[in-house]
């Protein structure tokens, strides 16, 4: 078999979170609405209506350009794209064409071997959504059209991506910059951010491109990546036994995971784009553009770096923890919580990037919980107890996962149920004998010289105080209890 | 400039227009003068005017991101020549070749 070199540009469709349509006053939050309750003479295209464009869907598309390193053009214009299909009304979808609001942008994404690649943007313009399609058993079609004007960006990247695993990542890096300075919900199950992907592959030697095929209908990081592994075998299937790939579009079958050919690609002429003349050009200032600037938030990569620098965080750890931006704000109020008593802004990311991410993973809960169940003093509370020696470490996460399940304070709880380590010699003396009398073959072992066996009986005296008894403290009263319990014989 | 009956085809089934060869032809004939006519701008000089994007000489007009009621849904589907649980319902679309 050849080898095969892959191509591959991704178009992301993201809503932009506005209380109103694009073009008219009607509500954009459509979830949870019954079919066409949410429309109004625009959005249904009835004669005679006039679009307005709203202005926080323009602010809020020019900082998501700003955001992915995109420039914002000064002037540009609405265009019409013309096609028959009854998902908009019109006959028309208004959206941009040749003069899109941003153009050359670029997203850095971070592969699991450690390497950082970028991928570079061509453009970002804004469009409205489109109706939804029922397709029933007899043939015909019912619309509902509440989605219908929901203001849209369509992201389209340049033919960077090489592998499907990049493209995943670079869906997952979009997804993280767009929910981190809100402009969209990220929620891929109600449709809010898609993914379409354009993939071909060439012989290594060939110049030229492959035929591309369009693969759309992909609505999960997962099945970017596996939709994207599939056409790429089946393309090379298609070369290898003599075929051609054919320019198309392909939907991805989630459940039987195959691409599937769909409807013949219309060529682009046939949409007739011409100027919108009900949508006057937008020309955007210096001075309105700078304000989008000073509008935006740290974004994920400049505070990933801030987390390794200023709080010695590994590369790893700085980037879950700056995975969205609820998360990387909690974490902060930890460290400033755990400076307060000693803690550093280590152990707490050892903690929250830890524990309690494999708590939220457990318990299949959302960063939502966290502020809630797990407020930032709860964790310099443990750290607190840890640091004064009131519990030892195997309590410290029992006590984390009881506070973690109830919201109650830590403190109260080693209280309540009577955790504290133990360290008094006294108190661990009986426990020493009565390990020693029910072990005779590890303390035979021990005897022997067989240093694992005294791990062992550490390990129970541990074990019968639930954790609770100090390690140190536990090895030296058995050590001298062994010793007594010799001499004795 | 002449259409081909081909063309004209074309042109009608991006429009879903059904035409009968008799008016294929008129159209052809018609719509060929039309371009011809229209065609007499590309002997006008357009070196250094810009294109013109619009005709209403505004720009940047914005309203802000504000809420009104949307339509009573009984409203919105008033003019819809069928319908079925709230929604409108048109023939089969799916089949973009098959008009």
């Amino acid at each position: 078999m050849a080898d095969y070199i892959t191509t591959i540009g991704l178009e992301v469709h993201a809503q932009v979170l506005t209380a109103s349509k694009m073009f008219d006053a009607c509500p954009a939050g459509y979830a949870n609405t019954a079919p066409n309750s949410c429309t109004s003479v625009v959005s249904l295209g009835l004669p005679g209506s006039l679009p307005v464009t709203n202005q926080r869907a323009i602010e809020l598309a020019a900082m998501t350009g700003l955001s992915l390193n995109c420039t914002i053009n000064p002037f540009s214009i609405f265009a019409r794209k013309n096609y028959t299909y009854p998902d908009l009304p019109k006959g028309y979808q208004i959206t941009q064409y040749d003069q899109p609001l941003c153009r050359n942008g670029w997203i850095e994404i971070h592969t699991g071997a450690g390497e950082t690649r970028r991928i570079r943007i061509e453009r970002l313009h804004i469009e409205e959504d489109t109706g939804r399609n029922l397709h029933l058993e007899d043939g015909t079609t019912l619309i509902d059209y509440n989605r219908a004007g929901v203001p849209l960006m369509e992201i389209v990247s340049e033919p960077d991506i090489t592998t499907p695993e990049d493209a995943r990542l670079y869906f997952e890096k979009i997804h993280q910059i767009l929910t981190w300075i809100g402009v969209n919900t990220g929620n891929m199950a109600e449709g809010a951010l898609r993914c379409d992907a354009n993939v071909s592959i060439r012989p290594v030697g060939q110049e030229r491109y492959g035929t591309k095929v369009e693969v759309k209908n992909m609505n999960s990081f997962r099945s970017v990546e596996r939709a994207l592994v599939y056409e790429i075998q089946r393309q090379v299937g298609v070369l290898e036994s003599g075929g051609t790939v054919h320019q198309e579009t392909r939907g991805w079958d989630e459940n039987r995971e195959v691409t599937v050919g769909q409807r013949s690609k219309e060529f682009a002429h046939d949409y007739r784009y011409f100027p919108e003349p009900d949508i006057p050009p937008l020309r955007l200032s210096e001075s309105w553009i700078a304000a989008r600037q000073e509008e935006l938030p740290e974004l994920p990569d400049g505070r990933r770096t801030r987390f390794e620098a200023d709080y010695g965080l590994s590369t790893q750890d700085a980037g879950l923890l700056t995975i969205d931006r609820s998360v990387a704000d909690y974490y902060e109020r930890a460290v400033a919580a755990a400076s307060e008593v000693g803690g550093s802004a280590k152990e707490v990311a050892n903690w929250v990037a830890g524990e309690l991410f494999r708590l939220l993973k457990e318990h299949g809960e959302s960063y939502l919980v966290l502020e809630t169940r797990m407020p930032p003093r709860h964790i310099a509370a443990v750290l607190d107890l840890l640091a004064k020696g009131t519990i030892t470490r195997t309590v410290a996460k029992q006590v984390f996962e009881e506070s973690y399940a109830s919201g109650n304070d830590p403190a109260q709880i080693v209280a309540s149920k009577g955790l504290s380590q133990i360290s008094d010699e006294e108190a661990l003396v009986a426990l020493a004998h009565e390990v020693i009398a029910s072990n005779p073959k590890p303390v035979e072992q021990y005897r022997q010289g067989k240093a694992s066996a005294l791990q062992f009986l550490v390990g129970q005296m541990m074990k019968a105080t639930r954790g609770q008894a100090n390690p140190q403290v536990a090895r030296a009263v058995l050590e001298a209890a062994l010793e007594k319990n010799e001499e004795g014989r | 400039m002449t259409l081909t009956p081909a063309e004209v085809e074309h042109v009608a089934q991006l429009a879903r227009l059904k035409l009968s060869p008799e008016e294929l032809e008129q159209m052809r004939v018609q719509l060929s003068s039309i371009l011809d006519y229209i065609a007499s701008l590309q002997e006008v000089s357009i070196e250094g005017v810009p294109p013109t994007e619009q005709m209403s000489n505004l720009s940047t007009v914005m309203r802000s991101d504000e809420v009104l009621p949307p339509l009573p849904h009984r409203e919105a589907l008033a003019n819809a020549p069928d319908q079925r649980d709230g929604m409108f319902r048109v023939r089969a679309i799916f089949d973009d070749q098959a008009e």
